[in-house]
């Protein structure tokens, strides 16, 4: 059965090089002796959250190591050689050619300055499986099976030229075309929007069913791996936690971490009723952006109560961001106005007194380009004091560590710089920082896509914790439907610029519903084995009946 | 209308525009040097009836807005106007040694700009082991050295020691190429030597630059040699820099040939300037720095279209 056997990991250790700020640079090691096998035809899911070294150990299966990684010892077998002590001519050979890799980002890993299908066909002519001719034929095909438009023509655009979901199928095509024995996917569906995600997962489920190739399916979200894999790897900070097949691992996990994995988002909050006058109203917006034609926001009506979250939820180019950049001041509206605590707000940022600046905070997705690295946590948090409330020395000290408590950080972070903070930490400060401003209302812009599962869930329990105690209004824009379920109360689901779907959580989320409504609530994974086909299946039905 | 054309079309305009305020710069900072055409040809002797009556015959006594658009309405029609010292038309000489500084010029370039590119590459091919130092070694000496050591230098050894070259490059008409090419090669290779590093050590940061994209692993991952991934993947995206670099470069060479002319006695523009200077003969030195202008501006603007035409976006928009 040996035979069967096409990647074998034993003992893998993977180090890497770390330059923390005031330290010297020293070795460390992120992946701690992996071992699991991959039979020919199957798919292992490795899941985990950022630091699980999880894409590390799928690019070592490439003998990869991505910038100063260096795989330190183990084995690697692919086809029955260790390819960590084969000779870099042999390593060049599998690379491309037995395995090849798709990455999270198609739009960064395809070269803007050729054609796309250039890029697909280079490794298979490149390792000499294929012809020129044969690779290109080949190509056309897979563009057809994973369902991209016009295949046969596809391939003459640049990467620019096609979308985000359409270029993540064409990297897939790009890894498929040299007719590899493995593909290693690292998180190929992530940055997409939900109802993408869903036809890219199909598209690569039944290209691995077709062409019986095995794979290595990395990502962060259980509810996808389980779509997709035969067994399942859940590793964190590079030790392996759990390894079975997928019906143990999602059904009947053993380790705590994992339980606590497939239990995540198991917030429970209680929508309140809409009682006083809200805090906010947009009437009738309509906005463009300078040197368009076209109008990216259309009559938008919405308005948050105090002490309540109100939920945009869309997909990208749906118009959300550029709401709230309506609201803050940054974009003009060519028409509507906005009522915010009781006073009309000027459109343009240059006519909104101090005040009003105040009263409304931002909080952004990127945490970390948000502070100034070379501000410590206490100056980044002690900035809006000074600005707002004039506090100065132990005063303001005083109100920094009262906030830096609330935030369930503590004393002792105010001298620390953003690059010592894990994420969800910088993300609390930031927190933390629009709070000192004492706001009415706060926009929360994507405050969680970039964080982990467990760490998300932690942040929108402290935003829900905070808001009891400090009574402030959130505007919550995501894309993420599991964070509305658990945080908001009011939700206005966004389409094409239009607000497709507005009112009380439990109304929005209760049938009967919209098309485009129907359509995004049941492209969200859900954690049980087979639900891709059944969705899948339900919408041909639907499609079949109309 | 197609994005490219509509860009191109605003650097050609602006091209224009940008040359016209150069020929009024040149014009006036001539104005207000002290003396004038009058002056330098009667000498500091001459009597203020002689330089009145001269000035009355050039008509210097105009205003010099009036004399200003009279210059220039001469250069649009190939009119550079005579030299005060030979009386010669200066377009005519002009023309020739143009065309010598443009051939040395060539030369330089035809050599220096694929060698930069080349140990670019092999720069970021082995980088920070021995070539890559090696490389950067040898062109930041070469470009640190002033050119004119450099060609007294090479003189000394090569034409005086061994004789392999003459120290004086003269070219004239009766030439053949090859002889000519004979002739230009030492004062080339002193502009090679000073162009080099600058192209080199661009070429080397714009693709170093490019190589932590998430599109280099991937073709790292397709199996291709390192080389390979530089010049197909990597260079391709790195054009727009290195052409503005070369385009400045070869601009350095053209105009900036003036030391090295002089150095091994060349019959080009740089001469040419040098003696109007020295002689006080204004139109001629209005003249060159025209055409030098025109050439600065013109290589630039070539950069900056061969830019917008590198850039796929604009090339196939949506």
């Amino acid at each position: 059965m040996s035979d069967d056997i096409l990647l074998k990991v034993r003992d893998l250790k993977i180090g890497a090089t770390v330059y923390p700020p005031g330290e010297k640079p020293h070795d460390i090691e992120i992946v701690h002796g992996v071992s699991f096998d991959l039979e020919r035809g199957k798919v292992l899911g490795l899941i985990g959250e950022s630091g699980a070294g999880k894409s590390t150990i799928g690019l070592a299966s490439m003998a990869y190591g991505r910038g100063g990684v260096e795989i330190t010892g183990g084995e690697v077998w692919v086809n029955g050689r260790d390819i960590l002590k084969s000779p870099h001519s042999d390593v060049r050979k599998l690379r491309g050619g037995e395995v090849t890799y798709v990455s999270q980002s198609a739009a960064a890993s395809f070269n803007p300055a050729k054609k796309i299908m250039d890029q697909v066909v280079e490794a298979a002519v490149e390792q000499k499986k294929f012809s020129r001719k044969e690779a290109e034929g080949r190509a056309r095909e897979l563009f057809a099976k994973l369902g991209l438009p016009d295949p046969d023509n596809i391939g003459d655009r640049y990467p620019h030229q096609v979308s985000g979901g359409q270029l993540q199928r064409c990297m897939t095509a790009l890894a498929l075309c040299p007719e590899p024995d493995l593909v290693v996917f690292d998180e190929p569906t992530t940055a997409l929007d939900v109802t993408t995600q869903i036809d890219v997962l199909m598209a690569i489920k039944e290209a691995i069913a077709d062409t019986g190739v095995a794979a290595l399916y990395i990502t962060h979200d259980l509810a996808v791996v389980a779509q997709v894999s035969d067994d399942i790897m859940v590793l964190r900070m590079g030790d392996t936690v759990e390894y079975g097949s997928t019906d143990q691992i999602i059904n009947n996990p053993q380790e705590e971490y994992t339980q606590a994995l497939v239990s995540v988002r198991s917030i429970e909050h209680e929508e309140k009723q809409p009682t006083q006058e809200p805090v906010l109203s947009v009437d009738g917006i309509t906005a463009r952006y300078k040197g368009l034609n076209f109008d990216v926001l259309h009559n938008v009506n919405v308005e948050l109560h105090p002490g309540q979250t109100l939920a945009i939820v869309g997909e990208s180019g749906s118009g959300k961001s550029t709401l709230a950049r309506v609201i803050t001041g940054l974009l003009p509206p060519r028409d509507g106005e906005i009522t915010f605590a009781g006073r009309k707000l000027s459109p343009d940022l240059k006519g909104r007194t101090r005040e009003d600046l105040r009263e409304l905070q931002m909080i952004y997705q990127m945490a970390d380009v948000a502070m100034n690295p070379r501000q410590t946590v206490g100056t980044i948090i002690g900035r809006p004091l000074e600005f707002y409330f004039n506090m100065r020395g132990s005063e303001k000290r005083k109100r920094i560590v009262e906030l830096l408590d609330e935030i369930e950080l503590g004393e002792k972070f105010i001298d620390r710089y953003p690059a010592e903070l894990s994420g969800g930490q910088k993300q609390r400060v930031c927190i933390a920082r629009s709070l000192a401003a004492k706001p009415k209302m706060i926009i929360c812009d994507e405050v969680t896509s970039a964080l982990d599962p467990l760490v998300a869930d932690g942040i929108l329990k402290l935003l829900l914790d905070l808001q009891k105690i400090e009574d402030v209004a959130y505007l919550f824009i995501t894309h993420d439907l599991a964070t509305v379920r658990a945080i908001s109360d009011s939700i206005a689901v966004m389409y094409q610029g239009r607000v497709a779907r507005y009112g009380s959580k439990s109304h929005v989320l209760t049938p009967p519903f919209d098309d485009y409504t129907d359509l995004l609530l049941s492209s969200v994974p859900e954690m049980h084995l087979g639900w891709l086909e059944e969705v899948v299946a339900h919408r041909k039905m639907e499609s079949a009946g109309n | 209308m197609h994005p490219i054309i509509k860009l191109v079309s605003q650097r050609l305009a602006l091209g224009f525009l940008l040359l016209f305020g150069a020929s009024a710069l040149i014009f006036g900072l001539t104005e207000a040097l002290p003396g004038d055409a009058a002056q330098a040809v009667l000498g500091q002797s001459a009597t203020p009836e002689a330089l009145a009556n001269l000035r009355e015959e050039m008509g210097l006594n105009r205003p010099a807005l009036t004399r200003y658009f009279e210059w220039l309405g001469g250069i649009v029609q190939g009119d550079l106007g005579q030299s005060l010292t030979n009386k010669l038309d200066i377009a005519e000489s002009i023309g020739k040694r143009l065309g010598n500084t443009l051939f040395l010029a060539s030369v330089a370039a035809v050599v220096s700009v694929p060698l930069a590119i080349f140990l670019g590459l092999l720069a970021v091919r082995f980088q920070n082991r021995w070539p890559d130092k090696l490389i950067s070694a040898i062109t930041l000496t070469t470009v640190s050295v002033p050119e004119f050591l450099i060609g007294y230098v090479l003189i000394y050894f090569i034409s005086v020691k061994l004789g392999w070259f003459s120290s004086l490059a003269m070219v004239n008409d009766s030439m053949s190429f090859g002889q000519k090419l004979y002739a230009v090669a030492l004062p080339a290779f002193v502009l090679t030597l000073v162009v080099l590093a600058q192209m080199m050590r661009m070429t080397r940061a714009a693709i170093l630059n490019l190589m932590q994209s998430a599109y280099i692993e991937t073709a790292e991952l397709k199996g291709l040699s390192t080389f390979q991934v530089i010049a197909r993947h990597a260079f391709p995206n790195a054009i727009s820099p290195i052409v503005n670099v070369v385009m400045l470069n070869l601009a350095y060479l053209v105009v900036g040939v003036v030391v090295v002319e002089v150095v091994f006695v060349y019959p080009g523009m740089g001469q040419y300037l040098v003696d109007a200077v020295t002689k006080r003969d204004v139109p001629v030195v209005l003249a060159c720095g025209v055409v030098f202008a025109a050439v600065y501006i013109g290589l630039n603007m070539v950069a900056d279209i061969v830019s917008i035409l590198a850039n796929p976006r604009l090339r196939h928009p949506k």
